[in-house]
């Protein structure tokens, strides 16, 4: 990047600062940066508590491990423990689709049970309840094959042993019950709620389904792998397993977008475990290397620069049948990538993306951009930790504007300076940045669309990004009074 | 009829805040007053010696039983004792359980809401022993409790509870109108109590309402549950009740804010008074020595 632009990022980076008590600008410009490149990080800090009364777009542990990690199981009951507001608004999950089964007899994904929590239950504690609750669960949904118990702020704070019901009732019933502490107010973002979550799932099914040997009729081959950190928005696990599937190896599981109890339990019989979204699950995977040998890779099916990346450094890890597979199918869908690109890159070219979500998309989706000619001026992450803005470095070009979580004073402040062409992010900074009459995707639930992974969901993705930036929309919206200027 | 008194008896744990009340709102009762106690204490014994009970039905198991505590009439939880004193009991969880302070909120919520208070002359909480939440510090916040009347005697472990009781106060005092009205001595007949009470009463910018001696018919009466007003109206015991009932009564509106002092200040008062012996620095930490 020219240094005149740079400086010029460097000041739009100071006067948003300027506009903060002193206190609070001190803070925040250390999660704001321009990237130097080729600097090993972001030069941003993270996963540090927000500063109380800005806007920050974070989430809470619950909506961490509900929302992400254990939602998408799809043959279990999600128990919102506590009272009512938790559960009413994370009803129906983040569009994890989930395939077969019979919603509210063999899956319960979008459905929402809550233990609903009146000042009784706080004042003589919810644990009777949570008793009885399970048992009622029992009755009414015999097919279930397990059951999480999801707990919400006051359930922590009265010391509601959740821990000691789960266990008497999971031998009473003799599935799984998993009691997840992933109340709201630990930790500074929903990124704990994934840890936390994380490490129940290895306690309570993982490491037990290892130890009585679960599913003796499981028969191993040389090529099982599994998807861990895909959550199947808008159907990306499928669009992503079927390329895998394509070059000789067989998927033993997703976790946990469309996954289920026994594909958790059959976790630790793969090869390699395939990491999409790091953030999210690299604890786990951490865990079955240290516990059980198992590799782990990190892969990308984001752009078919990426995916094709990935599709051989998957298949370096196995044999040569596999290898000629990867080969195989990248060249197989490059007829169909030469269409896209024939179509959608001349349309947006150049164009320019200002980028604000969470997990592993703002490093991920970048080459996507970059193979359809866009360009990504500013990127940053929710809930990120260091290591994520060190991955982020491979992604992203000199004179980046890099935001650790980012207030919505602030980006608004970036949209005006910046005036990219496209702006992806969540739904509480759509309808804002559309208003400054400056088109927008969002990026977290892929605005009703999807899939976005794999050579199929890059067909769509390039469809949905040209819709948004070439919208004739946007050449209608000048001021009736500025007519004739 | 003259404005609503509300008091609050605090103190620590076994220093005989309920047995103290019971008595002293007795005697009230017996000087024309109409009285309703507001027991505030899971264990729902603070209305025993009124009702003859061994323990009343609480605001909080009827809700429990009930659904919610809107499903709950005041007749319910109102039982009328000795004297027409009326006495109702928040309750609250088993040790170990759920949240007893959130259920002090809620059964004096309930309380106001329902008219509980109308037509009484004086509401008195009595408050478990240590405050250890919010839920705790209840009474003494916004329009509930003006005077707070601290039970407590010669005893190191009672001028510490007194102390910190008085530091709840004052944190409560600028933001609502609650004070201290006074210190209550319930003689354990420890050396130079009275002395020491009055000393810190003093210290606290407050004053010693009345010292209680010790007399074993307190003891007789609540065998049989009942206030020794009601056991031995004659006995020399119901006398000094009587006369704490009077101070109490004159007291309205004298209550001052309280000056906590610091935890060494009190030590040094307590050395002063030969309670405490000086730290002999040498033996801190010092295990005992094994002879070879």
């Amino acid at each position: 990047m020219d240094a005149e632009t740079k400086a010029a990022r460097k000041q739009l980076v100071e006067d948003v600062l300027a506009e903060y008590p002193a206190k609070t600008a001190k803070k925040r410009a250390k999660h704001i940066n321009v990237y130097e490149s080729p600097n090993p990080d972001c030069g941003v800090k993270s996963n540090i508590k927000s500063i109380p009364g800005v806007m920050t777009v974070r989430g809470c542990a619950y909506a961490g491990a509900k929302g992400v990690v254990w939602g998408p199981i799809k043959d279990m009951v999600h128990i919102s423990h506590g009272p009512v507001g938790c559960g009413q608004y994370s009803w129906a999950q983040r569009r994890n689709y989930v395939s077969g089964g019979v919603m509210g007899v063999t899956s319960w994904v979008t459905m929402q049970i809550t233990s609903d929590f009146q000042e009784k239950d706080i004042v003589f504690g919810g644990d009777k309840k949570l008793d009885k609750m399970i048992t009622e669960i029992e009755t009414l949904f015999p097919l279930n094959k397990g059951i999480s118990v999801m707990s919400e702020c006051p359930v922590g704070l009265i010391g509601d042993d959740i821990e000691a019901v789960s266990k008497k009732k999971s031998k009473e019933i003799n599935k799984v019950i998993a009691p997840v502490r992933c109340e709201g107010f630990r930790g500074v973002s929903q990124s704990l709620g994934h840890h936390i979550a994380n490490d129940v799932m290895r306690d309570y099914i993982v490491d037990k389904a290892v130890a009585k040997n679960a599913d003796q009729h499981f028969e191993s081959t040389p090529y099982d792998v599994l998807i861990v950190g895909d959550y199947n928005i808008g159907g990306d696990a499928w669009a992503s397993r079927i390329l895998l599937e394509e070059m000789g190896l067989r998927v033993i599981g997703q976790w946990s977008g469309d996954g289920s109890v026994a594909e958790v339990e059959n976790g630790p019989r793969a090869k390699l475990n395939l990491i999409h979204c790091y953030r999210s699950m690299n604890y786990i995977c951490r865990h079955m290397e240290e516990k059980y040998g198992i590799p782990w890779i990190e892969y990308n099916f984001f752009g078919p620069s990426q995916i094709a990346k990935s599709l051989r450094a998957i298949a370096e890890l196995f044999d040569d049948k596999i290898k000629e597979g990867a080969e195989r199918v990248i060249a197989k869908y490059q007829p169909m990538v030469d269409a896209i690109l024939g179509k959608y890159k001349p349309r947006l070219d150049g164009k320019k993306i200002m980028i604000y979500v969470g997990g592993l998309r703002p490093r991920h989706v970048s080459d996507a951009y970059s193979d359809l000619g866009m360009e990504v001026t500013a990127t940053g992450y929710e809930f990120a930790h260091n290591d994520d803005y060190q991955r982020t470095t491979e992604y992203i070009k000199d004179g980046t504007l890099v935001y650790d979580d980012a207030s919505e004073f602030e980006l608004e402040r970036f949209v005006k300076a910046l005036r990219p062409d496209l702006v992806g992010s969540g739904i509480k900074e759509k309808y804002g940045t559309q208003k400054m009459g400056v088109p927008f995707r969002q990026l977290h639930s892929w605005d009703y669309s999807g899939p976005y992974h794999g050579y199929d969901g890059f067909a769509i993705f390039a469809r949905d990004m040209d819709l948004a930036v070439n919208n004739p929309v946007w050449k209608m919206h000048k001021a009736p009074w500025k007519k004739g200027e | 009829m003259a404005a609503l008194r509300q008091i609050a008896f605090y103190g620590k744990g076994g220093i005989g805040k309920s047995t103290t009340s019971q008595n002293t709102l007795a005697a009230l009762a017996e000087m024309g007053q109409k009285i309703l106690i507001v027991g505030c204490d899971p264990k729902a014994d603070s209305t025993r010696l009124i009702l003859h009970a061994k323990a009343q039905n609480s605001v909080l198991s009827l809700a429990a039983e009930a659904g919610s505590v809107e499903d709950l009439e005041l007749e319910d939880v109102l039982k009328t004792g000795y004297r027409d004193i009326r006495c109702v009991e928040s309750g609250g969880p088993e040790p170990g359980v759920g949240c007893a302070g959130r259920g002090v909120i809620t059964a004096i919520n309930f309380l106001e809401e329902n008219g509980a208070y109308e037509g009484v002359d004086y509401v008195s909480y009595d408050v478990l022993g240590d405050v250890v939440c919010g839920g705790f510090a209840m009474p003494i916040r916004e329009n509930k409790a003006q005077e707070i009347y601290i039970v407590m005697s010669g005893e190191m472990m009672a001028l510490y509870a007194a102390n910190n009781i008085s530091k709840g106060i004052l944190k409560y005092a600028s933001s609502g109108g609650v004070r201290l009205g006074g210190l209550i001595c319930n003689s354990r007949m420890t050396d130079k109590e009275l002395d020491l009470a009055e000393a810190l009463s003093k210290r606290l910018n407050s004053k010693l309402i009345h010292f209680v001696p010790r007399d074993n018919i307190v003891q007789h009466a609540e065998l049989r549950r009942m206030t020794v007003l009601e056991y031995d109206p004659e006995s020399q015991q119901a006398e000094e009740y009587r006369q704490l009932a009077r101070k109490i009564h004159e007291n309205g509106g004298k209550g001052t804010i309280p000056t906590p002092i610091t935890m060494e200040e009190l030590e040094d008062m307590l050395m002063e008074f030969g309670i405490l012996k000086p730290d002999d620095e040498s033996i801190v930490g010092q295990a005992k020595k094994v002879s070879a």
